[in-house]
């Protein structure tokens, strides 16, 4: 008795309303650079061959069924290269007329393959850097970061602890360069909410305390006497962005407090376990899909995928300018499973959202937190304002 | 929470006197709670399925249907002995629905496999699917029956499907995840909301079904923050006067005028609002309150919230027998 109807191809009886008729076509590439990398401390952590790409997959499906009702199709090509061959796989993809590329990669990578990408007329949205200088001094006007940056991240933890009257924090960061910017951010988030850093102490990598067969013995004895002696403090805020120490914190202090950051209670933009304001349905679609629990770069790159498919719907067009122009104006909203519309920050192309926080299995809370107002939007008191930021390519 | 030891003497009860039943699926209790609408007194509450959410009644008020999501299918409940009949073939995870009014079919829509699925509630078999966008949630049939309206919360259009062939006729953009669509009584308007987008669209209908976006109305209320204003269900009065939107976690149902198209007031409810019913007199309107666990009362005339009531874990939906 069952019978599927598929108005697909149907055009002639579907009469769009809003938005352009006409035949669209958007192409866009997922570019993932792998790290050589050492096994993370948690198996948990390990990460899927499928990473950001599993997003990819459900937005091309959510930008497809959407993009049947007005003539605009979408498809997504996937790449994992390591560091070295970035540039080339970079090249292949323009060469081959995509202009929407979301990179999964570090920093370093991520400003280089936007430079390569502004040559040919590309936007690039950051599925993964952190680095607080791409939304600042260095910044680029085809970049938009989908992902938070080490400053939203650090002051969503910071507005959680100083709403908890937490104010007394014991900053303890790793010593690699991602470690210390991230304390910075951290440093910062303090002096911008009134919490007070009462001591700081690095942990330094010295290539010994990854997991071994009997890690955890060796942990169990160092971390207590490295934690010892401090001045008083409400909570651990641990600042260790390389993941080589920060999963042990918890329960190797001396003295009994709670962590925040790099362990504890995290800063994340989505995990498998959050369902508030719909996301159940996105989980589900998700696992449906790739037969596991989402990851924050599937959820990234599924948004990035999603910003550009809802501005194409929008404005019918499929120019980078146009699109681009679109979504840093005050027209764009996009839902994504936040509770409220996600924007974007015109003066430095950074999305703006609320950032969940989590602590293993469950959304603890969201910032930004009650009370912290701003004259804009509250989003706007996670990371750089607009005075804060010292990017001019958007001018 | 359950009681089945007061059926017996509720059955008798029930069938002894005409006051109205107000059902609420309480979507993370697994529940139905049953209100006397007279003394809005709670009667019983009994299993309602897994994940119960969208919930409404055959025209002559002695079946119950509810969207069991997490069961894939729609339970039907005899509205007397609150006994489950039967199941009906509803499509997967579905979420909300509309009745024809003649009661049959039954209008699905399954939110996690961007369809809409036709029941038969007589022979209990799937009529038609009909793919639409993207989380579609929002359902709606004409008062004509000739079309059936779903709205899809990430492709964010009302999709207008003939009921004649089933088939897509209109889309309409609106803003961000429209979750609920109503049509006034002479069916020249649609209201849709739009809870991420903060507004409500008002389409004009024309007399073969063409629709056109009039307008959208937004929301302000003094030390609610904007992004608090999120608009779930939506209700007209049968004159059409009067429009009633709740505003989820803005803890208020909005009144709009439904000439003007202004908003008039606010009345504050119970937390995160999302659906409403009204009684068949149109004296009162049912909200359901998801994080207080409670339904409030609202006196249409006054506009007044005058009761609330506590019933089953986050209440969902309601749906009300009709005289």
């Amino acid at each position: 008795m069952s019978k599927r109807i598929v108005p697909l191809l149907a055009a002639a009886c579907l009469a769009v309303i809003a938005g352009g008729a006409e035949a669209v076509d958007v192409r866009a590439g997922v570019l993932r650079v792998d790290y050589p990398a050492l096994l993370p401390i948690s198996r948990y952590d390990l990460r899927p061959d499928d990473l950001a790409f599993a997003g990819a997959v459900l937005a091309d499906e959510d930008n497809a069924t959407t993009g049947r009702f007005m003539g605009h199709s979408f498809e997504t090509t996937t790449l994992a290269v390591p560091p070295e061959g970035a540039t080339e796989a970079l090249a292949g993809l323009l060469d081959d007329g995509v202009r929407y590329i979301v990179v999964d990669a570090m920093g370093e990578e991520l400003a280089a393959l936007s430079d390569q990408a502004a040559e040919a007329g590309a936007l690039v949205f950051n599925a993964r850097a952190a680095d607080v200088d791409l939304r600042s001094e260095s910044c680029r006007a085809n970049l938009l970061h989908i992902a938070p940056s080490y400053a939203m991240q650090a002051e969503a933890v910071a507005q959680f602890a100083v709403w908890k009257q937490w104010k007394r924090w014991l900053l303890v960061s790793g010593s690699n360069p991602a470690d210390r910017a991230l304390a910075e951010a951290y440093r910062h988030a303090a002096r911008k909410f009134g919490a007070q850093i009462v001591e700081e102490r690095e942990f330094e990598d010295t290539g010994g305390s990854r997991r071994t067969d009997s890690g955890h013995v060796l942990v169990q004895r160092q971390l207590p006497t490295f934690m010892q002696r401090t001045e008083p403090h409400d909570v651990v805020i641990a600042a260790d962005a390389t993941d080589y120490f920060a999963a042990y914190l918890p329960y190797h202090l001396w003295t009994p407090r709670p962590v925040m950051g790099s362990a504890g209670l995290r800063p994340v933009t989505m995990h498998g376990a959050h369902e508030a304001w719909g996301a159940t349905q996105f989980q589900t679609r998700f696992e449906k899909l790739a037969r596991r629990h989402v990851q924050e770069e599937d959820y990234n790159t599924w948004l990035a995928l999603r910003v550009l498919g809802e501005a194409v719907t929008r404005t019918g067009s499929a120019d980078p300018a146009e699109i681009e122009d679109y979504v840093l104006s005050d027209a764009f909203e996009l839902a994504a499973f936040k509770g409220q519309k996600v924007t974007f920050r015109p003066w430095n192309g950074q999305l703006r959202q609320p950032i969940l926080l989590y602590d293993g299995r469950i959304t603890v809370s969201v910032s930004p937190q009650e009370g912290f107002l701003h004259q804009v939007s509250p989003l706007d008191t996670l990371g750089l304002d607009r005075p804060e930021s010292s990017c001019t390519a958007f001018d | 929470m359950i009681r089945p030891l007061l059926t017996a003497t509720l059955c008798l009860a029930a069938s002894g006197a005409f006051a109205g039943k107000a059902f609420v699926s309480n979507e993370r209790g697994n529940t139905i709670t049953v209100l006397d609408t007279e003394t809005w007194e709670v009667l019983e509450e009994f299993p309602g399925g897994n994940r119960p959410r969208g919930i409404t009644l055959s025209p002559d008020g002695t079946l119950l249907y509810v969207c069991a999501s997490d069961d894939d299918t729609v339970r039907v409940f005899d509205t007397a002995s609150y006994e489950e009949l039967y199941t009906l073939p509803s499509g997967p995870d579905p979420e909300l629905f509309v009745i024809h009014p003649s009661g049959n079919p039954l209008y699905t829509a399954n939110e996690d496999d961007n369809l809409v699925t036709v029941t038969d509630t007589e022979t209990h078999s799937i009529l038609a699917e009909v793919p639409v966008g993207v989380e579609p949630e929002g359902m709606a049939i004409s008062p004509d029956t000739k079309w059936v309206v779903n709205t899809s919360e990430t492709t964010n259009m009302a999709h207008f499907i003939s009921t004649e062939d089933y088939e897509i006729k209109h889309n309409v953009l609106v803003d961000q995840r429209p979750r609920y669509a109503e049509y006034t009584a002479d069916g020249t308007r649609l209201y849709v909301s739009a809870e991420i987008g903060g507004t409500v669209s008002v389409i004009d209908i024309a007399e073969d079904g063409t629709p056109s976006l009039r307008q959208k109305i937004g929301f302000d209320v003094p030390g609610v923050l904007p992004e608090w204003l999120q608009p779930v269900g939506i209700k007209t009065t049968q004159d059409g006067s009067r429009v009633f939107v709740a505003l989820g976690p803005a803890n208020r149902v909005a009144v709009i005028d439904g000439e003007s198209l202004e908003v008039i007031d606010y009345i504050m409810v119970g937390q995160r609002v999302w659906q409403m019913a009204f009684t068949p007199d149109e004296k009162f309107l049912v909200t359901t309150n998801g994080n207080s666990n409670d339904v409030t009362v609202i006196d249409v005339e006054k506009e007044e919230a005058i009761k609330s009531v506590q019933v089953g874990q986050q209440p969902w939906g309601v749906a009300i027998t009709p005289n």
